[in-house]
Order: structure tokens, then C-alpha cells, then sequence
């Protein structure tokens, strides 16, 4: 079923840009949808608990795991033929418990009461594993400088960081005064004007009751340092001087000039992740809408972020989830895939990034990947 | 007063520190609000106060007369009496009839837990002790103090060396372990220790808690206890004893209108909806009453009312600021010729008196949209009521109103925001070249007109004065 495209950027096709709301070091823009057919709606399910997602094999077997805490998951529900899906139909009670067993990060579930579909979705760790899971295998080709390790395990374990929105330093006092709009789905989040995430739903009610999951979900290191060190966003208006206007329609026009400028900038902001052109899995098929993961190519140079969304069969986006990659999560991102070009070939792969095989050892045992190659390699011999 | 030319430097930072004073009085109470917490804003509120008895004390004095919130008339009282030496000779008779007269208006909680903070304080002089006497023995009241305010009354009491005449001695000293009072009020206090009876003749608050002491069901505790309760309990019960089955028994009509708006607001939509025409009279018997009384009357007037999820207010304040809004409203409604409620994340037409009964909190603040249909109206005053937080988008509506002012001059724009802003010691202002000021009552707008005109123009100190010394005779003018 899943698939791999190269696809144009991520965009926010069908949906536009409300006036960003300033608290701290957050801003935090509005995403607004004119009209939400509500032929989709998400809503949320509760775990709050360590969760272990089965990736591979059938439930029972030992296989290959994603571990996290995953505080919640998302019921998506759709309709096929445009009619109204129901909204809030909970999954029953999961008893609480030390660790979720979940099988697969997206799972079909039994269908709802007004007939429509509905599946279950591990938000943000959805476009993780897929992040993670890049080149997990390890080398293809058995280069001698691999250790036994690499070759028998692979990457396993992968790991990576990250920090639960609600111990980002004023991430809740932002969220709790941010005043919701009245036909807002989405929200971009901003940190000392770097985009840290893109949330988006289909419709406005949903958005309203998974405002605050945001402190749930998870978020790069980078967002955390920024939160820390930046007490304050820079002010975005322009504004208008009061007294150059000469009339009343000349006061409209520059309030409108204010608003399209205010705009600009947010998207302007956002370039890092609009701007650059993504690699797409397709991960559920689901009648007119599709659930698919990207990730963009890792330039240790760029930002790069990490996501899931669903599209609606015109390229409306019904939802949207973003993780922006830290500094050092991009450049591992970057030399594995560099190897992977090359074959798992380190000479030429050391030959691509114009550096030696010792240099390039050296990188990777920095990036956390010593493990990959003998020790003998690492020293230079 | 006494009144030298000074400089006008002076003068200017006199009255600015005035207004900004006057403002936090009328807007803060020291509680959470939306975006600032409980504990900056009293402290903020708390050093405003210092700074002005210490620089102005005159006129600290006579912001009592301007129907600011009773937390600060009772701080205002209770600095002037804490700092009594710094008074002047010839200022002392004014100030004592107006720490006299505000005590004496104060509602009877406020002015018994102010007595007992001087006590806490270790406030103790002359002025306080006779000031205390003559409050705690006034003969009409002085047996139901004791009984409903025990605590506080005896503490108040020793700490004024007040005498315990008559048969206060056994009652603070002894209370229900005496064997019998001749004084009415006390033996049904010391009858309601032994018989379910006696309960019915005490003030509700004492009663309440005997009754939990000797199991007395709650509806017919509520339903007997009905006839001793005080406008307020009835108010506050109204939900309970609907709760209990039995009438609420409360005539809205005969509150004020933020008061009204504030109950509104805590019922559901379905609530509303069946109450709408009791609300509705409520508020157009009120806002009359309210019109009568301050003989306010204004021609073409537009409103910008700010209803945004942030006029949901604070836990200690829920929705006061949409409520403050909503009276505001119902005021203006009642004493302009022409009127346009424009409120936010609402039609532009403007809505009608039934329509606003069913707002809610809710949506962003955008104050510019609603503040350019306003212009174009091409009112006579055009009032903004909102808590000074515009975000979409930010900060642009001040600049509109500011440029709608100079557009046209012979309309009055004025901002009223019922938030104290603890960092700025001040309302939080839309824009620096308009007049904002806090906002407490719907039926404090005429005053708020008046000190927003005189901040405007730049009036002088003395006019201000006079304004003042004006509005101090009303005050005192009144009976105690």
C-alpha cells in the first residue's frame, strides 16, 4: 500500500492565514477554513500512558516496536459520499495502564454509528517513525569496515529526543490566552519566529476541543532551547500612522495594506517548510481523502520538518501535523542518507561530502552513529 | 481646598498620576484577571496607593467620592487612617467626614472586615478608635453586627478599647453558654443552640452554619430561613434554592446593570433563552432607573463592545469584563438618542437590546473592523469597551481609533476597560492619544464621560479640582 513520491511542497491549499497572536516568545497564527464540508472529523482518544506500536508482524509475535509516550491518538472519521460524519464517538474506556499496546500507528477501526469509516491514528508519531525507520536496515552491501553489529542489528535501536509541549516554557500560558477563531482549523506555532509546528484540522468544532493537545504532543529540542532563550517575539505590525490619513476610505485601505502585509510575513516565516519540495509516503488510502507522511531532503543548511497530513482528492488539506528537526537530528538525517546514495560505500560517500573515510567515521561517531564502524576505522588505521 | 499657582510641569504629572490612580480604582480589585495573576495586581495596586497618599493626599482623600470599587475605598480608608499623622491641620476636618462617610457607605461585610484588618495592622489611634466606637455602637445596628460579624466585631472592639456595654459582655465573652439575654437578637442566638426554631430568627449566615450543626435538611432550611435574607444572599442563593425546588425570589429589575449582566452571563444558553423576557425587563427597568439618576443623555452614540474569549475574565472574575460590556451597553442603549451596539465576531449592522442577551465569549479581539464601521457612522461619541488586548490583528485598532478622532473632531472617542494592567499600573490604553479609563459600573459612564472629556482636552488641575470638590459635596451631602 505505501509508497514513495516525490511531491511539490507542503502547502495549505484551500485555507488561509488569520492575524498572528504575540505571547512571549510564541506566536501563534490562526489557519482558517471558509467552509468545512464535515464530511471529515478528528477527534481525540486518551491514553496517557507508554505506548509500544507494533509495526511489524501479527499481534502476539515479537517484531520490530516504536516506543514512546504517546498521550493521545486521533479517531478520524469520513464519509464517503459528502454527508455529515459524527463527531465525538468515543472508543470506550481504556483502562488506565503503564504501557498501550498498539498494533500499527494507523489501524481501521470498526465503522461509526451514522455508517461512516473511521481509523485511528498516532499523530506526530506517525511522521516520527517514519523519520526513524529511514535506512534503519542498515548497509545493503557488507563493506568491511561495518561492525558485526551494523550487519547483524542495523540501526536498532534508533533514538531520538524530543519534549512534551507542556514543559516548554510558556507554551500553556500562550495556548491558554490565544483567542480562538470563529472559523479557525489550525494554528502555526511560532518560537522567537521559527516555525516549530503546523497543526491542522478539518473542522472548526475539532479544532476547538485539540486546542490543547498541542501541550501534549511532542516537540524538537530546538523549540525548547528557543522558548528558553527568547523572552520576547519581535513585534510584526507595521502599522499605520493615524496622522497621515486623509478619509475614511483611505483609513479602510491601509487597514486592509496592514493585514495583507501581516500575511506576507507569516508566510514569509514559514518559507522553511512551504517553500521546499518533500518526499511523500502514502500511508492510508481512505476514499476521497488520503493519509500520507513527508519529510523533506535533510540539508543540514535548511529547516526541516517532519510531518503528516491528509489530503481531500482536490488537494484541500483536512489535516496537518509538523515536527520541526533539530540541528543535530537533521545532520544524522543527512549522513545517512548521504551513505545510502553512496551504496553504504564509505570511501564514496566520503568522495560526495569532499572528505575522507577517517573524517567521515569521525562524523558519524559524533552524530551518535560510532556503533556503525569498527573501531579500527574510527581511529584512522 | 487651598490651591497655589504651581508650575504646570507640576500640574501635569500631578494629573496624570491622578488619573492613572483614579483609573486602577475604579478597574482593580487585586484578583486574577485574564492575563495578569492575582498576586501582581496587588501588589501593583498596593504601591499605586502608597505613592499617591504619600504625594497627594488631599486628593487621595477625595477619590472616595468618586464611587470607585469598594476594595479601594475600603484601602483608601484604611491608609488614611494607618498614616493619620502626615493629615495637614486644615485638611483634617474634610478628610475625617470622608473616611466617616465612605465607612459608613461601605457595604456592612466590607467595613467590618476593614476594621478588623486596622486591628491585624496594628492601626491604632485616636481617629481609629472613635471612628471604630461610633461605627460598632450605632444602636440600630449594634446587636446584629455582633451577632452576624462576632468574630470581627470583638476583635474590632478590643482593639478600639470599645467599651462591652450592656449585655455585650456575656454574649462576646460567653456567647450561647449564658443563661439567658434579655436582648433579642442575642437569647434567639442562644435559643437556636437548643431549638430548630430560633434558627429562623437569625441573620442567614449565622443560621447556616447551626443548621448544619443540628442536621436541619437543607430545603427547609432555605425554605424558612427565606424572609431574614439580605438582597445580596437572595441574589447568591437564587441557584441553590432553585436547586432545592423553590423560587429563586429575586427582583432582577432592581440591580444594577453589570450585576444583572453578570447573572445573565453565568446561565446556559437554554436558560437564556427561556428567561429572555425577564432578563430583558430586568435590564430595561434598570437601565431606566439608572438614566433617571444620573440625568445622563447623549445624541448619535456608537459602542465597540468587546465580547473575545478573553472578556471571559478570570476564575475569581468569570466573564466581568463581557458583563462589564454588556451594561455599559444597556446604559448607552437607554440614555442616547441614537444608538449601534458593534460588537465583536458579531453582524455589522450593529445587534439589538434582545440579541445581546445571548452573546458569550468567544472569538478573537478584532476591535479595528467593528471601531471603521463605527466612523462611518459619524457618531457623536463613539465608546470602545474592551480590555485593551486587540490581536487581530495586534495593536492596529488603537491606531484606527486614533486616526477616526482626528478624521472627525467633533466626535468624542473614549476607551473604557473594566481590566487593571498590573505592569502599567493602569488600564491597559488602545492608543496613547485617547482617553482610557477604568471601567467599574454602567452607571459610573457619565463620570467617565466627564473625566475622559477633561483628560482629552488636557483640562487643568484646577478645573479638575473643582470637579472634584463638586462631586465630594454630593458625597458628603448625603445623610450618614
Amino acid at each position: 500500500m505505501s509508497s514513495m513520491v516525490h511531491s511539490d511542497p507542503a502547502s495549505l491549499r484551500g485555507l488561509r492565514l488569520g492575524a498572528p497572536q504575540t505571547m512571549g516568545a510564541f506566536r501563534l497564527v490562526p489557519v482558517l477554513r471558509d467552509s468545512a464540508p464535515g464530511d471529515l472529523r478528528i477527534a481525540k482518544t486518551t491514553y496517557d500512558a507508554y505506548g509500544a506500536v507494533r509495526l511489524e508482524g501479527t499481534p502476539g509475535s515479537s517484531g520490530l516496536h516504536y516506543m514512546s509516550y504517546i498521550p493521545h491518538g486521533l479517531v478520524v472519521s469520513h464519509t464517503e459520499d459528502g454527508t455529515q460524519a459524527s463527531f465525538g464517538t468515543s472508543l470506550g474506556q481504556t483502562k488506565p495502564r503503564s504501557v498501550m499496546l498498539h498494533h500499527r500507528m494507523v489501524k481501521g477501526l470498526e465503522p461509526g454509528e451514522g455508517g461512516e469509516k473511521r481509523f485511528r491514528m498516532l499523530p506526530l508519531h506517525l511522521a516520527m517513525e517514519g523519520f526513524l525507520a529511514l535506512h534503519f536496515r542498515g548497509p545493503e552491501i557488507l563493506w568491511k569496515e561495518y561492525s558485526d553489529e551494523a550487519v547483524r542489528r542495523g540501526l536498532d535501536p534508533r533514538i531520538e529526543r524530543s519534549t512534551r509541549g507542556a514543559w516548554i516554557s510558556g507554551l500553556e500560558e500562550a495556548l491558554r490566552i490565544f483567542e480562538i477563531h470563529e472559523q479557525q482549523v489550525g494554528v502555526l506555532v511560532f518560537v522567537a519566529d521559527t516555525l516549530a509546528t503546523v497543526f491542522v484540522v478539518s473542522h472548526p468544532d475539532d479544532y476547538r476541543a485539540l486546542h490543547l493537545s498541542l501541550l501534549e504532543d511532542f516537540f524538537g529540542d530546538l523549540v525548547a532551547t528557543y522558548a528558553l532563550l527568547y523572552p520576547e517575539a519581535l513585534s510584526l505590525e507595521g502599522g499605520i500612522d493615524p496622522g497621515s490619513i486623509t478619509d475614511l476610505d483611505h483609513l479602510a485601505r491601509e487597514v486592509d495594506r496592514v493585514r495583507a502585509e501581516l500575511v506576507s510575513t507569516t508566510e514569509l516565516l514559514a518559507d522553511g517548510l512551504f517553500s521546499r519540495a518533500v518526499r511523500e509516503e502514502r500511508v492510508r488510502d481512505a476514499g476521497r481523502f488520503e493519509l500520507r507522511r513527508f519529510y523533506p531532503d535533510f540539508d543540514p543548511n535548511e529547516e526541516c520538518h517532519i510531518g503528516e497530513r491528509i489530503l481531500r482528492d482536490d488537494g484541500t488539506v483536512e489535516y496537518m501535523k509538523t515536527f520541526r528537526l533539530s540541528g543535530a537530528q537533521v545532520r544524522r538525517a543527512y549522513l545517512l542518507s548521504k551513505l545510502a546514495d553512496a551504496e553504504w560505500n564509505l570511501d564514496r560517500a566520503a568522495a560526495s561530502l569532499g572528505t575522507t573515510k577517517v573524517e567521515l567515521a569521525k562524523r558519524l561517531s559524533n552524530a551518535g552513529f560510532g556503533y556503525l564502524v569498527k573501531p579500527h576505522v574510527l581511529r584512522g588505521a | 481646598m487651598s490651591l497655589h499657582p504651581v508650575p504646570s510641569a507640576k500640574d501635569r504629572v500631578a494629573r496624570e498620576d491622578l488619573l492613572l490612580f483614579v483609573n486602577a480604582c475604579f478597574a482593580c480589585t487585586g484578583q486574577r484577571e485574564f492575563y495578569g495573576d492575582g498576586h501582581g495586581q496587588s501588589i501593583s495596586l498596593d504601591f499605586l496607593h502608597r505613592y499617591v497618599v504619600a504625594n497627594y493626599r488631599d486628593l487621595y482623600a477625595e477619590v472616595l467620592a468618586l464611587g470607585v470599587n469598594h476594595a479601594n475605598q475600603a484601602m483608601i480608608v484604611r491608609n488614611l487612617l494607618a498614616t493619620g499623622r502626615d493629615v495637614r491641620a486644615e485638611s483634617r476636618a474634610r478628610e475625617n467626614a470622608l473616611v466617616t462617610r465612605a465607612l459608613h457607605t461601605l457595604p456592612t461585610h466590607r467595613a467590618m472586615h476593614l476594621l478588623e484588618d486596622l486591628a491585624k495592622r496594628g492601626v491604632n489611634n485616636r481617629r481609629t478608635r472613635a471612628l471604630t466606637k461610633a461605627y460598632l455602637e450605632r444602636p440600630e445596628t449594634r446587636d446584629f453586627l455582633a451577632v452576624k460579624y462576632r468574630r470581627s466585631f470583638r476583635r474590632a472592639a478590643v482593639h478600639a478599647h470599645v467599651p462591652f456595654a450592656g449585655e455585650l459582655k456575656p454574649f462576646l465573652l460567653r456567647g450561647w453558654k449564658e443563661r439567658r439575654f434579655t436582648t433579642p437578637l442575642f437569647e434567639t442566638y442562644r435559643q437556636a443552640h437548643y431549638a430548630d426554631a430560633a434558627l429562623y430568627g437569625l441573620p442567614y449566615t449565622v443560621a447556616e452554619g447551626l443548621a448544619q450543626k443540628r442536621g436541619v435538611r437543607r430545603d427547609v432550611f432555605l425554605a424558612r430561613i427565606a424572609p431574614m435574607l439580605t438582597a445580596h444572599e437572595r441574589m447568591r442563593l437564587a441557584e441553590t434554592r432553585e436547586a432545592a425546588g423553590l423560587e429563586a425570589d429575586v427582583d432582577w429589575s432592581r440591580q444594577p446593570l453589570v450585576r444583572i449582566a453578570s447573572y445573565l452571563l453565568s446561565l446556559s444558553p437554554v436558560e437564556r433563552a427561556a428567561r429572555e423576557a425577564e432578563m430583558s425587563r430586568a435590564f430595561a427597568l434598570s437601565a431606566a432607573r439608572a438614566a433617571r439618576r444620573t440625568a445622563a443623555s447623549y445624541g448619535r452614540v456608537v459602542a465597540v463592545l468587546d465580547r473575545s474569549f478573553s472578556s471571559s475574565g478570570s476564575r475569581e472574575k468569570r466573564n466581568r469584563p463581557l458583563a462589564a460590556a454588556l451594561g455599559v451597553s444597556r446604559f448607552l442603549r437607554a440614555t442616547s438618542r441614537e444608538y449601534t451596539a458593534l460588537w465583536t465576531s458579531a453582524p455589522l449592522r450593529g445587534l439589538s437590546a434582545d440579541e445581546e442577551l445571548h452573546l458569550a465569549p468567544r472569538g478573537t479581539t478584532d476591535l479595528t473592523t467593528p471601531i471603521l464601521a463605527a466612523l462611518r457612522l459619524r457618531p457623536d461619541m463613539l465608546v470602545v469597551v474592551s480590555d485593551g488586548y486587540d490581536n487581530d490583528p495586534q495593536g492596529l485598532a488603537g491606531q484606527v481609533a486614533e486616526a477616526g478622532a482626528r478624521l472627525l473632531p467633533e466626535c468624542f472617542v473614549l476607551h473604557l476597560n473594566p481590566v487593571y494592567d498590573s505592569e502599567t499600573y493602569a488600564p491597559k490604553v488602545l492608543s496613547k492619544a485617547l482617553p482610557t479609563l477604568g471601567l467599574r459600573d454602567a452607571e459610573d459612564v457619565p463620570t467617565l464621560v466627564a473625566l475622559g472629556r477633561f483628560a482629552a482636552v488636557g483640562g487643568s488641575f484646577v478645573a479638575l479640582e473643582h470637579e472634584l470638590d463638586l462631586r465630594v459635596n454630593v458625597f458628603l451631602g448625603g445623610s450618614i
